[in-house]
């Protein structure tokens, strides 16, 4: 076997200054100047974050290699040191192959240029040789279900369109070493599945592949090794499955149902303790992943073991940047100042579809009592699911395939009046 | 409430530091170290690169315009007519018996593409900063594309002095085949200039405001619209350390047979490959922190 990756030690450090805090996010070179005149006095307070802090791992090659962790545990900051886009503050890998990276779609597509003309382009920013696109350019347009339009300019490609083609370029690169950050996210669930079957082709073909996904799901599909980053170091390497576990908390199988098999184990206090909670999609199965546009079911199996008081159950869902989303109380009439005899009691919330924006969610699960207010249990990060945002045009992001910011995605009516210049 | 402390626990082990046979000669990414590192594997890996970002340029620019290619014609011309009514005829200004508009083009053409691909190099990294953060490709491609895709707009403002030369029954003098010489001086130091300030705007995003400033006062250190020779004596040398008097002159010998240049090119010559050079050490030395800074 032969090594694709070795990194040893590799650190990263981001100065964030306060001169840079000021202005938007860049400095100025008069700023720069009058505090150069201004002497060491004055001198911009700068807190320093290492986003990498000695990350060593070896990758064999022909190896899939899943990278997970939270939001700011370093993930991207690696593949940017692996990529070479930026430069690490200290440590050393060594690449043995050629590298291409795909931290996001169409990198560098010009909407005026026409799909064939932005297939040369963007393949070659991603480091594809002429006579390699010409080879590809066939199976690319095949891929990418374009052949129609790959004479117009992609200004005018609908939403689906355009990722799929510029999914389909980076499909087709043939580097020996492929690192991938959560670019999967896009598309519809059809043209996702096949994105995921070509990477999974990629790894088959004895070339290495650096992933980073939210999704755990696709971690345990595409690779055989996980690694897992929190607050820029490995804490845990090994068998995917093992190190998803790690990261979701021991001994879960799917990230979106947790069960705490007995009562030592599970959190409580002596009022009532939690059993299980759930994610359930429209059907009522255990979902992990929920089309933006379908209901999900949030659900909190508890036992009481003392009667008498009225329960507050709650559930508190944080988004991937760590936002509470929101909180929802149990508002059941059946059960609201009424105090619960001892027994098993399943709440379960249902949130509409069309509200929750993309991405990752985690579930916190609580229980406090009313009166006295005695919180039993609120079990942090207990399950987690994905909403994908489809392209098919019918949710809140209607044509529109780029970045849309928000901790909802709500779909709102919209009127438009018009009058014509006089 | 506490957050998802992951224990730190290795499941398995890294594998083992048995050293193992390697083929390929790897790629290292390690701190640089020291001013000079100049990676010339990778720039000729990257040409093609280079190739498809002039190309984009040039068809993005035709494309998206109304006017399209007339655009490098209408520009030009405009501003002869103005330089001829105000220096030519207002002014006065004396050109040896050569037609002021002649006289002027023939300057204007090579200053143009200065001043244009100097314009378009200094906000260039800033304007490809989504594929500065995304993508690895030598940085350098991306001013040296904005500053060769010039060459295209030049060529057909060119066309305008070939007709202002047959309206005024005008011959090439015979070092018309030095011309593109002097179109190579010009671009050794747009591409130095255009690499300082493309590398400095990156990083003082206030700089794309002196930018326009500085190319206009550059116009006026440079014979375009009065002839070299108002200059004299020891001012000569000062003047000639503008790598653009050496091009329009140079220029104007070339094409309309004015004086030829004197020894004072050669000092033209030295500043243009000085900021060529300097301008590539320091782009080459703050390249690696583009990513972080754009």
């Amino acid at each position: 076997m032969q090594y694709a990756i070795r990194a040893r030690d590799l650190a990263k450090q981001y100065q964030i200054g306060a001169l840079k805090q000021r202005n938007a996010g860049y400095v100025t070179l008069r700023d720069a100047i009058v505090e150069r005149l201004r002497g060491r006095r004055a001198k911009p307070a700068t807190t320093e974050l290492w986003a990498l802090n000695g990350v060593s791992f070896d990758v064999q090659q022909g190896e899939v290699v899943g990278i997970i962790g939270r939001n700011g545990a370093g993930k991207s900051t690696l593949l940017k040191v692996l990529s070479r886009i930026t430069e690490p503050t200290r440590g050393r890998a060594e690449l043995y192959g050629r590298v291409a990276s795909l931290l996001e779609v169409g990198t560098g597509f010009h909407p005026e240029l026409t799909g064939r003309e932005n297939i040369y382009l963007n393949g070659a920013i991603l480091g594809m040789r002429k006579r390699e696109i010409d080879r590809n350019f066939d199976a690319i347009v095949d891929f990418a279900e374009v052949e129609q339009f790959i004479d117009t300019p992609v200004k005018f490609y609908s939403s689906g369109m355009y990722v799929r083609l510029a999914f389909a370029v980076a499909a087709h690169l043939e580097p020996e070493i492929l690192i991938v950050d959560e670019v999967l996210a896009v598309g519809d669930a059809r043209f996702q599945k096949k994105c995921l079957n070509k990477m999974q082709d990629v790894g088959q073909q004895g070339r290495t592949v650096l992933f980073v996904s939210h999704s755990m799901q696709s971690i345990l599909r595409m690779c055989q090794r996980a690694i897992l980053l929190h607050q820029g170091k490995v804490v845990a390497d090994g068998p995917a499955q093992q190190v998803v576990g790690v990261y979701l908390g021991k001994g879960a199988h799917s990230i979106a149902e947790r069960v705490w098999p007995d009562r030592a184990s599970a959190p409580g206090k002596e009022v009532a303790y939690l059993c299980a909670v759930r994610v359930r999609d429209a059907d009522g199965d255990i979902s992990d992943t929920i089309d933006i546009r379908s209901p999900v079911t949030i659900e909190m199996e508890f036992v009481v073991t003392l009667g008498g008081y009225v329960l507050l159950p709650h559930f508190r869902l944080y988004n991937e940047d760590n936002v509470a989303v929101f909180t929802t109380l149990d508002l059941d009439p059946e059960w609201r100042r009424r105090p619960r005899p001892p027994g098993k009691y399943w709440a379960r919330v249902t949130i509409p579809g069309n509200f929750l924006a993309e991405g990752s969610l985690y579930v916190e699960a609580a229980l406090t009592t009313l009166d006295p207010p005695i919180k039993q249990f609120a079990e942090r990060d207990a399950v987690a699911f994905q909403v994908i945002d489809s392209l098919e045009g019918d949710t809140a992001r209607g044509d529109w395939a780029g970045s849309l910011s928000g901790v909802v995605r709500p779909v709102l009516p919209w009127t438009t009046t018009y009058e014509p210049l006089a | 409430m506490a957050t998802l402390e992951p224990p730190s626990t290795s499941i398995t082990s890294t594998p083992s530091s048995a050293s193992t046979e390697m083929s390929l000669t790897p790629i290292i990414i390690e701190p640089r170290k020291g001013w000079w590192q100049f990676n010339w594997r990778d720039l000729w890996a990257y040409r093609e690169l280079l190739f498809f970002l002039v190309w984009r340029d040039v068809k993005v620019r035709y494309k998206q315009t109304l006017l399209g290619a007339s655009w490098a014609i209408i520009q030009p011309v405009l501003q002869l007519v103005v330089f001829t009514i105000i220096f030519g005829r207002l002014a006065g200004v004396n050109t040896n018996g050569i037609p002021y508009p002649l006289f002027n083009l023939a300057g204007l053409l090579p200053w143009q593409f200065f001043a244009n691909t100097v314009g378009q190099a200094a906000n260039s990294l800033v304007g490809s900063a989504n594929i500065v953060r995304k993508v690895y490709f030598p940085r350098l491609a991306i001013p040296t594309a904005s500053v060769l895709a010039g060459v295209v707009d030049f060529g057909l403002s060119f066309l305008i002095l070939l007709a202002l030369m047959v309206w005024y029954q005008w011959p090439p003098s015979p070092a018309v085949f030095l011309l593109p010489i002097f179109l190579l001086l010009a671009m050794i130091t747009a591409l130095g200039v255009g690499y300082w300030l493309s590398a400095i705007n990156a990083r003082y995003r206030d700089v794309r405001h002196a930018t326009p400033f500085l190319v206009q006062l550059w116009l006026f250190a440079t014979p375009v619209v009065y002839p070299s020779n108002l200059i004299e004596g020891y001012w000569q040398l000062l003047y000639a350390l503008n790598p653009m008097v050496g091009v329009v002159e140079g220029f104007r010998w070339a094409l309309i047979g004015t004086q030829p240049p004197s020894m004072l090119l050669l000092v033209s010559v030295t500043t243009a490959i000085t900021i060529f050079f300097t301008g590539l050490l320091y782009f080459q030395s703050v390249e690696r922190k583009f990513a972080d800074v754009i």
